[in-house]
Parts: C-alpha cells; structure tokens; sequence
C-alpha cells in the first residue's frame, strides 16, 4: 500500500496537533496578539481621555474593562500595552536566540580552544544577575538613547537589548549540544566527503535538525521578557510612567486592589494567559520537533 | 489711638493680660469691625478666640487612665534627642526629655519646662533683638530625683555645640552664646538682630538631657553613654525599656512639674509595619490608640474610617506639593554642569508660557479626585502660620485661556499641533519621584498641556535617588536637568524664614555647592533677595509678615513655582482618644496631656 508522503513540517504540524493544551493556547495566543494588533484600529477611545466622572468603574458597556483612578477606558490602554509588551517579548526572544545560536554554533563546530572560550563566556554571563544590571544600564544609557531616538523606543531598545542580552546563555549551550552530536552523524560525514566548506555544512545541514530545541527555548524566553518588562514598570522603571504597559497598570493597580479588583485583574490576567500559553506552545513544539519521541 | 497704642493692647490680648471681648470692644470704638479686630491680633501672633493654642485638658488628677498603645510603622532605634536623625527618634525621645517650649499647633509657642514664653513686655525679648532670656520652671525634677536647673540648659548647649560629639542639633546652637544668669534663669545671645529667636533649646532640636548623668560622655565617647538607651529626663512618662527597631514602653511619672498629668498609666510605641497595616490597626480593628505619619490615600482612609472606630486628625503644616519650572538650560553643557547659572530656559523665559503652565494645572480635580483630605488646593507656596498666608494669588485652571495667551505670544501651532516659536518647541520633561499620586498628578497635567499644544515627557525616579544628594547621580531633584519637576518640600519650623531661603540668590544649586542649594529652581530676583535681608533683621512681626507675604507673591507670581498642595500630617486615633497635635513640632511634643474621654 502506497503511503502519503509527509513533510518534516507536516508531521511536526500532526504532531503538535496531539498536544490539545497546546492548540488551545495556541488559538488564545493568536486571539490576544490579533486583538493587540487590530484591537486598536476597531476599539477607537484614546487611552489616555482622562474623565474623573466615571473613574474606578467597575466594567460597562462604555468601558469593557472598567476605568482606573483617572477615569481612562482600561481596555483601549490594555489593548496599546499588550502591543509594547509584545513587541518586547518577541524583540528580546529573536536577540537572545540570533546570539545564543551564533555562539552556540562556532563553539559547537569549532571546538579546541574557541569552544572552551565561548563556554567560558557563556558561564560568565549566566552568574549576572540580570536586575541589577539592568538597572545599571538603564541609568547609564538612558539618556544618551532618550536624545537619539526618544524616550519611549530609547527605553524598548534597552530593554530588549538587555533582556535579549542575558537569555541568550542556554540557547547557545543547547545548540553547543546538538552541534557536538550532529556534527559526527553519518549524513554529516557524506557532506563533508562530497567536499562541503565547514560554512555550508552548518548552515545547510546541522544547523536545521539543531533549530528544534531552539524554538522550544525561544518561546519561553518570550514569556521571561514579558516578564521581565512587567517588574521593571512594577518597579517605576523602564517605560515613562505615562505608557501602560501591561506591568505599569498592575503598578499603578496595587494600591486599589481592595475596592477597584477589576483594574488589577485585567492586565494581570493578560500577562498570565500570555505567559502560560507561550509556554503551552512551547511544551507542543518541543513535543512536535523532538524526532525521538514517539506520539 | 496711634500705632503704638495699638501693638500694646495686641500684645497684651496675646499675654493674657487683655480678653479678645475687650479687645474687639475697644476697637470698635475706633470704628473697626470684629472680624478686622481678629485679624490685626493674628498678626500680633494671637490666634483667634475660637483656635487655642493647645485644647483644654479635663482629666482632674495624675494617672488611673490605663495603657496608652502608639504606633508607629517605623520603628525608634535610640533616644537620644541630640543623636535623633529623622522623626522616629525625635518622637521617641520627646516622650522622656522636654524643651524649654514648644510649638502648638497655631505656630505659638506653648512654654514646657520654661516658666513662661519671653517676649518684649516680661523683658525676655530683648528690645535690639540680639538676645533672649527664658526663666524656667523651678518645681522640675529629672525622673532620678534630682532638681532640673539652669546648669543642665547650659550642659546642653555645650554639648550639643560641640564638634566631638557631633549632634544633629548642633545646627541650632553653634552660632548662639548661652550664658547661665541665675540658677533657674539662661540667656541666649545673638550677633546681629535676630526676630526668630525660639530656635535654641525649644522644639525638637531643644530637648533637655541631664547634665548629672551626662556630664562624663560629654566628648567623643558620647555615644557610649548608658543613658542614651535608658534615657532619664523631666517628661511626664519615664522610661520602662526599649528594644530598639521595636518597642518602647513607659510609665507615669509621679513627681512631674504639672499638676494632674499625665492621664494615662503606662504607654508604649511599637514599631514596625506598614502605613497600611497601621492604618487598620487603629481604624479598622482598634487594635493601637494612635498610629502615626499615615502615607495613605485619602478612599483608603475614608473606607476603614467608615468602621467608625477611629478617626483621621488632619494636621496643617508648611509642607506643600509644587510645581518648578526650570530658569536655567537644563539642555546645554556650560563648564561640564546642565541647567547652568549663566543660561536661560529657551521657552520658560517668556512669561506667557510660564503662566499658561500655571493655568494648566487643575489643582481642584488634584485635590478632589488625588489627595482628597490630604492635600487642599492652594494658590500659595508660603500657606501656614496663617499670618504669613498671601490674599493675593488666586488659582484658575483654564485651558483656553493658556490657549489664548500662548496665541498673543506668538507660539504657533505646527503640523503637529505642538506649538514652536523662532524654533523653540513647547516641548517639556517633567521629572518627579515614583510615588503613585505623582504619577497621577503628571497625567492630569500632562493631559491639560496636550490640548494648549503643549508636550510633556513624563519620567519618574526612585525616591531614594530623586531624593538623594549623590554628587554623581544626574536624576537628583537638586541638580533639575529637567524641564519642570515635582516634589514636596517641608517648613521646619513655625518661622518662614529657613523656608523662604529657598529662593534667594545666594542659594542657588549648582556644581560649585555640590548642588547642596537650597534654590533648585535657580530663580533670582533683586527684590526678592532685598526682601529677604530685610526680614532677617526685622523685628516688627507686622512689617516682616508682609515682607515674608511679599517674597510668596513674586515667585509665584513668576510662575516659576507652580503650588499645587499642602500636605498636612495625618494621622488616625481612636475615638475616644484626645491627642494634641502640631503641625509645627514632634507627634509627641505635648504627650502629657494625651487623654480618653470615657
């Protein structure tokens, strides 16, 4: 009997499909980055329209999602904040992954010396501790980007540089790994006997059966940068007081918590089901991409 | 009836000497109505009849009142009065050690361990100003026994002006000269003319430790003292035990120099906590008597008010939440310093914007909808003792008016709708420190500005930095690299004086005094600086109320510095509690006559 042929993405796609918490959190992903995305163009109230006569309402038909202190409509400012928190979970994730793959990779295929180096580096970097020194840089480099590209993208730049700059580490030793056991198995051997350059081996052949573990990694360091933008304006920094970002409502949400719940609840609630379902996602990948596991 | 006529019927109203009835009867006989009658006795430092100093104490004799539990969400960690840094210390010092006199909460002098208050007529005062004489009370015993005197107020002023010992007080002694005239009378000499004199040996800096006890750590071995923890002074609790950071208990003194105080048997101050929790504490569970300095916004007090066990007592003071508006180029580098002298702000130069700022700033919805209870609007930066508080400046929030004025300058709106005039761009970086009504306060204001064409950049800073005097940190409030900044400043004492230096020349923050300067705004005006002098050496409280009136006028009347609110002390008791409070000293600056109503 002749059997279909399947893609490697096909299969990896039936795969994923097994995992049901997975497309569940999928769907809910793609429903909360589309309603960042679009949200906007059809929810038109400004989000900063202050108006004391309906403030810390709980929510309406007017205001879904209540108001805050000032009478500012939640959902138009949760709807603008999830795009800059997003914007920043993606922006650092492809940072840490660009760089964790690059030196993953010359340490994986170099060896010797370099690797030992790299590693040696790698180390290094993951005994910072990441607050503190985010801290550092903000208050170094704050102002120089403030005067070159402005307060609100100076600051996103920092972040995702330095978020993206210190999760990079276990993305570069998972693919230090995956180069380490490729890079003797048999089909790299062909390559190499049919003359290949060390570039073209990697990019062409070990680095594409390398890049599942990545994206596996990648997705959680998408939910670490979420979170890690949120502590930075839960503690006043990062973002001008005047963005709400995600974190910065929680912020500004924790004094009320007692008698104004709803304005608290939303953007944690956002960041929760970000968070959780990046994660499920991830949990998939890693289940639809790993060829030794049988599903 | 002349002028001096009239200052000596004031004054003898203001020593009790005369009734207010009297008074206003008299005068209406010159044709001044009542309420001008009041008037002119409040600039003579009479407070009208319906405010006494200090509120009548009832109970009618010493003790029976039980436990007295304070609390105070941060903890006391000596009790010292001449080592006290910040308030907690102070506080829990006063229970103990009493000044010569202190401040009510009207900003008069209430007389404590000092027979009476000096002024010209008992000859206290001297009449050239250049020294003071206090008479003390002679029926005044230390909590070991031994007779307070004349000696132990010299001891004090030797120890706190010595630099061995390096007292926080020493500020206050290190420019007088004390002189002991007779066992129970000191003298306190001045160089030049000095109309605030009630500095040394009153309020917080003037607390009494005995010299007996003393007298051999009075060097460098100061800190070793075992009365610093087990301290022995003349207040009507003595002391029980202390744990420092935690709790501080006292009892009733049975031989304390007035009669029928103190109420209460024994009393305690526990640290600790939160302003939240303690505001629960008291208001909520009824757990304390009083907890103290409540940092907490105005619908969070109401609604644990609402459990009608205790109450919120709300005191004025001089504290005020402003607005400064840059006079200096915080944008450009002069001899490797921002926001320099020799510079001027490109757009807050033009009186026009700086007023249209002004108009910008809703402070009735920032009252209303902000601070609530704890924070009144206000048009003045110099508000309390009501004496000093200007009629002159009024608050008007109007965004077309801003609009229109900004029209008559000829700052045109761009493509943009932000506003530009000979390329200069209406575009501000309005700093203050992270705290969540500041925050708030920026949106409204922010919001205000957007719609007369105005942008402002929102940043906020820790407080520990803003608030920091780090040399090297650019974000401090005193070094102002930015456009407007926000903040609260504190009147420390019931005099102006130390208050409105903030604004003379003299003052100003910059590199060359580490930014240590007290004028931030770096605001300079001749006539300010001329009506300053002239109050330092003004001894007719009536003339140096209007100097002192006059220096509020112009520089809020220059916009540079935009009021927004006072911020008086609040603080929670439970209902039957009588505390008595100022504005103007210590939480515990009158604790004896701290009572129940049963």
């Amino acid at each position: 009997m002749p059997r279909k042929r399947v893609s490697p993405w096909g299969e990896a796609w039936r795969r994923f499909r097994k995992h049901r918490l997975a497309v569940a959190s999928a769907v809910v992903l793609s429903v909360i980055i589309l309603a960042v995305l679009l949200g906007p163009l059809v929810w038109r109230v400004p989000i900063d329209e202050i108006d004391f006569s309906v403030r810390l309402e709980g929510p309406s038909w007017a205001h879904p999602l209540g108001t805050d202190d000032l009478g500012q409509d939640l959902l138009a400012r949760m709807l603008y904040g999830g795009r800059i928190s997003l914007a920043v979970g993606f922006a650092a994730m492809l940072v840490a992954v660009l760089l964790g793959t690059l030196v993953g990779s010359v340490a994986g295929i170099a060896s010797g010396r370099v690797d030992a180096f790299l590693m040696w580096l790698t180390d290094l970097f993951l005994s910072l501790p990441e607050l503190p020194l985010l801290l550092l840089v903000i208050y170094l480099f704050r102002d120089t980007l403030r005067s070159l590209v402005g307060a609100e993208l100076g600051v996103f730049i920092l972040i995702v540089s330095v978020i993206g700059g210190f999760r990079w580490m276990p993305v570069a030793r998972l693919v230090r790994a995956q180069f380490f056991s490729l890079r003797e198995k048999e089909f790299v051997e062909a390559a190499r006997a049919l003359g290949a350059s060390t570039p073209r081996l990697v990019v062409r052949h070990i680095l594409p059966n390398a890049l599942g573990p990545v994206i596996v990694a990648a997705t959680i360091d998408i939910a670490a940068a979420i979170i890690a933008e949120s502590t930075l304006s839960f503690l006043g920094l990062g973002f001008p007081p005047d963005i709400p970002t995600w974190g910065r409502l929680l912020f500004d949400a924790k004094d009320n918590l007692d008698f104004a719940p709803h304005w608290a609840l939303f953007p944690g609630l956002a960041i929760f089901l970000t968070v959780l379902t990046i994660n499920f996602v991830g949990d998939g990948l890693r289940d639809a991409l790993d060829p030794r596991r049988v599903v | 009836m002349n002028e001096q006529e009239l200052w000596r019927l004031m004054r003898r109203v203001r020593d009790g000497k005369m009734s207010r009835r009297a008074f206003a009867r008299r005068m209406a006989a010159f044709g001044i109505t009542a309420p001008m009658a009041t008037q002119l006795l409040t600039f003579a430092g009479v407070s009208p009849a319906s405010a006494q100093s200090v509120p009548a104490y009832r109970p009618t004799r010493r003790g029976g009142g039980g436990h007295l539990k304070i609390l105070y969400w941060q903890a006391a960690t000596l009790l010292n009065p001449h080592f006290a840094v910040g308030t907690t210390n102070q506080d829990a010092s006063r229970v103990f050690h009493e000044p010569l006199a202190g401040w009510a909460a009207d900003g008069t002098l209430v007389p404590i361990l000092a027979a009476e208050v000096p002024s010209i007529e008992n000859k206290g005062v001297a009449e050239d100003g250049r020294s003071v004489t206090w008479k003390l009370k002679r029926n005044v015993k230390w909590h070991d026994g031994e007779q307070f005197s004349a000696d132990d107020v010299l001891f004090n002023y030797e120890y706190a002006k010595n630099p061995q010992i390096a007292g926080t007080t020493s500020g206050s002694y290190r420019d007088v000269n004390v002189v002991k005239v007779d066992d129970f009378t000191v003298r306190v000499e001045f160089d030049k003319p000095t109309p605030f004199w009630a500095d040394a040996f009153v309020g917080a800096v003037g607390l009494m430790i005995p010299k007996h006890l003393y007298k051999d750590y009075a060097g460098a071995n100061a800190r070793e003292a075992p009365a610093n923890l087990r301290p022995v002074g003349t207040g009507a609790y003595r002391f029980v035990s202390f744990a420092p950071g935690d709790l501080l208990r006292g009892e009733a003194f049975a031989d304390y120099h007035t009669e029928n105080r103190p109420y209460f048997d024994t009393m305690e101050i526990k640290g600790g906590g939160d302003a939240v929790s303690a505001a629960r504490a008291v208001l909520q569970t009824g757990d304390y008597d009083y907890a103290w300095n409540l940092q907490v916004e105005d619908q969070t007090l109401q609604r644990l008010e609402a459990a009608g066990r205790g109450r919120v007592n709300i005191v004025e003071g001089g504290s005020i939440e402003f607005i400064q508006l840059n006079a200096t180029d915080p944008n450009r580098e002069v001899d490797g310093e921002r926001s320099h002298i020799s510079t001027q702000h490109p757009a807050f130069r033009d009186p026009a914007v700086r007023q249209a700022m002004a108009l910008l700033v809703d402070r009735q919805s920032i009252q209303n909808f902000i601070y609530g209870r704890t924070g009144p609007a206000t048009p003045n930066f110099l508000n309390a003792p009501p004496r000093f508080r200007s009629p002159n400046m009024t608050m008007e929030f109007s965004v077309e008016r801003a609009n229109q004025l900004l029209d008559q300058a000829g700052w045109a709106r761009g493509g943009d709708g932000i506003r530009a005039k000979d390329g200069v761009r209406l575009k501000f970086l309005y700093q203050t420190s992270i705290n969540a009504p500041r925050q708030r306060t920026q949106q409204i204001i922010q919001q205000a500005a957007r719609r007369a064409g105005i942008e402002i950049e929102l940043k906020s800073v820790v407080a520990s930095v803003f608030f920091s005097s780090d040399v090297g940190n650019p974000d401090t409030y005193g070094k102002f690299y930015a456009d407007m900044q926000m903040y609260t400043t504190t009147m420390p004492q019931a005099d102006p004086q130390r208050f409105m230096n903030q604004y003379v020349s003299w003052e100003v923050s910059q590199k060359a005094n580490s930014w240590q300067g007290r004028n931030i705004v770096r605001w300079r005006n001749d006539e300010y600086d001329r009506a300053y002098r002239a109050a330092e050496g003004e001894l007719d409280p009536v003339k140096r109320a209007a100097l002192f009136i006059r220096m509020n006028d112009l520089i809020v009347g220059s916009n540079h510095v935009i009021p927004i609110v006072q911020r008086p002390l609040v603080s929670a008791s439970l209902n039957n509690l009588r505390p008595v409070l100022s504005g103007w000293d210590t939480t515990m600056w009158l604790l004896r006559d701290w009572y129940r109503e049963t």
